[in-house]
């Protein structure tokens, strides 16, 4: 009884801190979702561990625990292929941005020199006169 | 304008400013009338505004995203700015720019042209699994492009307007990318390969590294990374 209470209350603190996270705004929906879909699983896991036995006897594992276990394990897997998938994508995106960044830069860079250089060249009546 | 090319020398440079300035007064000298555009890969010394006062055009990255990044900046400028071809040119003063005009005159016949050592010309050599990387790569990547390419790895090369155009979209910027795959990327889509021997000179400033430990990286990673070029599409 004292471990269902502790599983249980564990869910119960990671499924508010996703929804106060998304409250905030500070986890984009599509993670959140994800989380939020996982402990929707997790949480009746943790009242009862044993409504998995049933399929873990199915796939040839001793317990449900077990299963859960090793299910957990690989969605972690999968989650950091995931990231390291987003953080490759936008690496791209960052990396794309900078070099279009410098190439605005130097282009201003060059409008801007090429017009000092006009005005530096320009006649300075020439130039009282076309003010006037 | 060279050989009634308009010409476009890009340099990515990395902490370069004790050379830059020398390498663009150099290629300002020997080839007059072309434009050169120093990419700034983020460095942290004066780099940029030596290269400014020499007479370079500079286009300084936030950050530093390695040479594939610099250089498809390069190639981007010079698709935008309309040049026939652009000739990639190290920073650091190994490359010659007398050889230039003989890279430009193959761009007629191909698509890209690598300056090379190790083709007759100069008496550059490497030893040890540095040597054994380069032969596989050579091996490699001269059957795929259907020409004697001895130095897959060399920064010192030319691209026609076809090339530019498909640099300027696509380039790694991953290591060792900007060299192997590209080739392997250029030469699969039926781009032309070439090379002209080149001798290489002393670095102007710097020093190569001649480590054993790291020449095993460095065959790892060429194998790794060829792998990979080739299972791409």
């Amino acid at each position: 009884m004292k471990l269902t209470l502790v599983t249980g209350l564990t869910g119960l603190v990671l499924l508010g801190t996703i929804v106060e996270l998304l409250r905030r705004r500070q986890l984009r929906e599509k993670y959140g979702m994800l989380w939020l879909g996982l402990l929707f699983v997790v949480i009746p896991l943790s009242l009862f561990p044993r409504l998995l036995d049933g399929v873990a006897d199915l796939l040839g594992v001793a317990s449900g625990v077990s299963l859960v276990l090793f299910l957990g394990i690989v969605f972690l897997l999968l989650v950091c292929i995931h990231l390291s998938w987003e953080v490759s994508a936008l690496e791209e995106e960052t990396r794309t941005l900078a070099e279009e960044f410098a190439l605005l830069r130097a282009e201003v860079e060059a409008e801007r020199a090429e017009r000092a250089e006009w005005t530096h060249r320009a006649d300075p009546a020439e130039l009282v006169s076309r003010d006037g | 304008m060279v050989n009634g090319k308009k010409l476009l020398i890009i340099i990515p440079a990395l902490n370069e400013a004790a050379s830059i300035g020398d390498v663009v007064g150099e290629i300002r000298g020997e080839l007059p009338g072309v434009d050169v555009l120093v990419v700034d890969d983020g460095s942290t010394d004066h780099t940029a505004a030596v290269a400014v006062a020499a007479g370079a055009r500079v286009a300084r990255l936030p950050y530093n995203l390695g040479v594939g990044g610099a250089m498809r900046l390069g190639y981007r400028y010079a698709y935008e700015h309309d040049y026939d071809a652009a000739v990639q040119v190290d920073a650091d003063g190994q490359h010659d720019p007398r050889y230039v005009p003989k890279l430009i005159d193959l761009l007629d016949d191909y698509d890209l042209v690598i300056g090379a050592r190790f083709a007759g010309e100069g008496d550059y050599t490497v030893r040890g699994p540095r040597r054994w990387a380069m032969a596989m790569l050579s091996l490699v990547l001269s059957g795929l492009a259907g020409a004697t390419l001895t130095d897959t790895t060399s920064g010192f090369r030319a691209a026609n307007r076809r090339m530019i155009e498909m640099f300027a979209r696509w380039y790694p910027a991953e290591y060792l990318g900007d060299t192997v795959e590209t080739l392997v990327h250029a030469a699969r889509r039926g781009y032309r390969i070439q090379q002209v021997p080149v001798a290489m000179r002393r670095r102007m400033a710097g020093t190569p590294s001649h480590s054993p430990a790291k020449a095993m990286i460095y065959l790892g990673r060429a194998l790794a990374v060829l792998t990979l070029a080739l299972i791409r599409r």
